[in-house]
């Protein structure tokens, strides 16, 4: 009920920049390799997924069209490096209220500064993981130079689908400390239930569980991040446009996720200070 | 030009009294999704009260009285459940320092870092940077990780990166005694400078002296109310004698306790003043006799003394006074102080018999009486005693 005085409206940009720098710079301050975590982690996973899925599975690797490209670690890491960002954007923001206590009871500035900060210095990592992508891609002769605007416009796509639940997350993880529990493992359902390892083609159209007949393919249409792989993949691997369908149901999940990570976030912060 | 600078208009504030706190998703379930199985507790109860420009205000109370959770309030970081509290100009909360300080960034990053939480921009933090640095003592450490701070130099950098933000209203929770000697004494400074300046301050504190030399005006909250209002001496006066009739009142006293051995006792400890009335309160510089009744195993030359304590625990005097009891029974000790030298405060007197050489205690008795000494707060400003001196200014 407290009226604020002007300056409170303004993006605080400074503080956003500065704490962003500070989940930055933190993050990797005593390691010898630094930065370079950001880019051997997902080689880490690449490796694996590639080792166990496209050689002991043999994961039928579509054609890139028409690029021409067919290489299962491709594929699998166009769609891999999203889902890491989310993932890690996700996990982030959800402990950044609650792991930033002492800031939040000792003083007062705009609560969704945090999550924000913290989805912004994984949308960092996430673009140094995409350069180094593009650079390996243009290597094999896949001219994603062009692209590169859109790869920009579905990051920001992305990252407003982030942050929207994100601050939903954080919000509520101050309430309830399960929900980061809770999230470690829908993140892991999630992650199969994605078209990341196998090409959406895979599913099969149905499939019976439980005795229930399920439109297993149409189901998974309807994950969002499902949507965000497809489009990646189609702009960095085929070298061709997303449909319009396609942006505007990402355009959809991501003002959607924000409209309502706003809101809920509204509600909950005047007694996020007093909750921990 | 000398408008509000805080205006708090019947502000309510709850907490829920935490027995059980259903943190967890299957406590809350097990409950029946009530999220708490606890009582309301209401911190703050209609509390109004305005703080002009350019006054140094003063919150006063005992431990829970909300004073802390109204600073809270006024700095945003709460937010009242009924009222509305308004303010007005730029606002820095001292309530820790160096929050937001990342243990693996150096001195100099977390300068920047914690300046934009206070809401500095990195021009302003720039322009200061040297005084911030120069403020905190820092000069040599400031490009090395805060992880390897002291406790100290912690909080002098907090301190100085605060009260650099140049506040319009400046919030202080119980900080004052930060750092050494030193640094409170540049900290006082700085807060001097601050009112000099025109700015507003919000303090709360338990130096109840501190806010009768810094304050204009004081609000005394008692359990979460009002209690009263108005200026800062007759404030802390009305609280500090509040505090003595809860004191005389709860039973057993702030347990005085004898030790002593056998037929030796020291009965009770009375404090008169000059017209020999018992007393609990003197001014300062005033008359003061204390009376120690004891009473004597056997005839023995002995040592009486009196120890004056600060409720700190500070050892402020201890006259002792050597005599013959002249037999077994009751005797009654005076010891006259014809101005008591101390500055304004709380201060504990014990009494302890002991033999003539001051080897062996017959009896003692300790926190025998308590002492308000009170000041009009002109002649002295601090400190624990008062040197009653001569001033003379002449002219060149």
């Amino acid at each position: 009920m407290a009226v604020r005085s002007v300056d409170q409206l303004e993006l605080p940009k400074e503080l956003l920049w500065n704490l962003t720098l500070r989940e930055l710079r933190g993050k990797f301050k005593r390691s010898a390799l630094g930065w370079l975590w950001s880019v051997i982690n997902p080689l880490a996973s690449i490796a694996i997924y590639s080792v166990v899925f496209g050689v002991f599975f043999e994961v039928a690797t579509p054609r890139g069209e028409p690029s021409g490209l067919r290489v299962y670690g491709f594929f699998l890491v166009c769609g891999l490096l999203p889902w890491t960002f989310l993932a890690n954007g996700l996990n982030g923001t959800t402990s950044s209220i609650v792991g930033n206590e002492g800031l939040v009871k000792k003083v007062y500035f705009p609560r969704w500064v945090l999550p924000a900060a913290s989805t912004l210095s994984w949308l960092a990592s996430y673009g140094v993981e995409l350069l180094v992508l593009g650079v390996v891609l243009l290597a094999v002769g896949n001219m994603v130079l062009p692209w590169v605007p859109v790869v920009v416009a579905l990051m920001v796509l992305e990252t407003g689908f982030v942050l929207g639940l994100g601050l939903v997350l954080a919000a509520a993880n101050a309430y309830f400390r399960d929900v980061q529990h809770f999230l470690a493992i829908f993140l892991n359902i999630w992650f199969y239930a994605t078209p990341i390892i196998y090409p959406p083609e895979q599913i099969p159209e149905e499939s019976t569980l439980l005795g229930v007949d399920l439109p297993t393919r149409d189901l998974l249409q309807m994950n969002p991040m499902a949507i965000f792989v497809d489009a990646y993949r189609d702009v960095l691997y085929d070298l061709r446009w997303p449909t319009a369908t396609q942006w505007l149901a990402m355009a959809g999940v991501a003002v959607g996720a924000l409209v309502v990570g706003g809101l809920v976030f509204r509600r909950l912060e005047p007694r996020l200070a007093e909750e921990m | 030009m000398a408008g509000t600078a805080v205006t708090v208009d019947g502000v309510s504030k709850r907490f829920r009294l935490v027995h059980e706190r259903n943190s967890t998703l299957k406590a809350t379930v097990l409950n029946g999704f009530r999220r708490t199985v606890a009582e309301d507790f209401w911190a703050l109860q209609d509390v109004s009260l305005s703080v002009e420009e350019g006054t140094t205000y003063g919150l006063v109370g005992h431990n829970g009285s909300g004073k802390s959770t109204l600073l809270k309030c006024i700095a945003r970081i709460y937010r009242p459940d009924r009222g509305r509290i308004t303010s007005q100009g730029r606002m820095s909360a001292l309530l820790e320092l160096g929050a937001g300080f990342h243990p693996e960034l150096s001195g100099r990053e977390n300068v920047y870092l914690n300046g934009s939480i206070l809401g500095m921009s990195r021009r302003e933090v720039d322009r200061r940077f040297s005084d911030i640095v120069e403020f905190a003592g820092l000069e040599q450490f400031i490009d090395t990780p805060v992880k390897n701070y002291s406790s100290g130099m912690y909080v002098r950098l907090g301190f100085s990166v605060a009260i650099t933000v140049e506040p319009d209203v400046l919030l202080v929770d119980e900080i004052l005694a930060v750092g050494d000697e030193a640094f409170q004494q540049r900290c006082l400074e700085k807060f001097a400078d601050l009112r000099r300046g025109g700015r507003t301050i919000v303090l709360v504190s338990h130096g109840l002296d501190s806010v009768r030399n810094l304050c204009d005006r004081a609000a005394w909250l008692d359990h979460g109310s009002l209690a009263k209002e108005g200026e800062a001496h007759d404030v802390v006066t009305a609280y500090l004698e509040s505090v003595r009739d809860d004191r005389r009142s709860s039973a057993g006293d702030v347990a005085s306790t004898e030790e002593a051995e056998g037929g030796w006792h020291v009965e009770a400890v009375t404090l008169v003043d000059g017209t020999g009335r018992p007393v609990e309160v003197v001014e300062s510089g005033a008359e003061l006799a204390v009376r120690v009744e004891v009473v004597a195993a056997r005839d023995e030359d002995v040592a009486l003394a009196v120890g004056l304590y600060r409720t700190d625990g500070v050892h402020v005097a201890g006259p002792v006074h050597h005599f013959r009891t002249g037999g077994p029974g009751p005797r009654l000790v005076e010891y006259r102080i014809p101005a008591v030298p101390l500055a304004a405060g709380s201060y504990d007197v014990s009494t302890r018999l002991l033999d003539d050489h001051l080897a062996r205690t017959h009896a003692v008795r300790r926190r025998a009486a308590r002492l308000d000494v009170r000041s009009d707060g002109t002649a002295d400003i601090g400190g624990v005693v008062a040197l009653h001196g001569q001033w003379k200014v002449t002219g060149g």
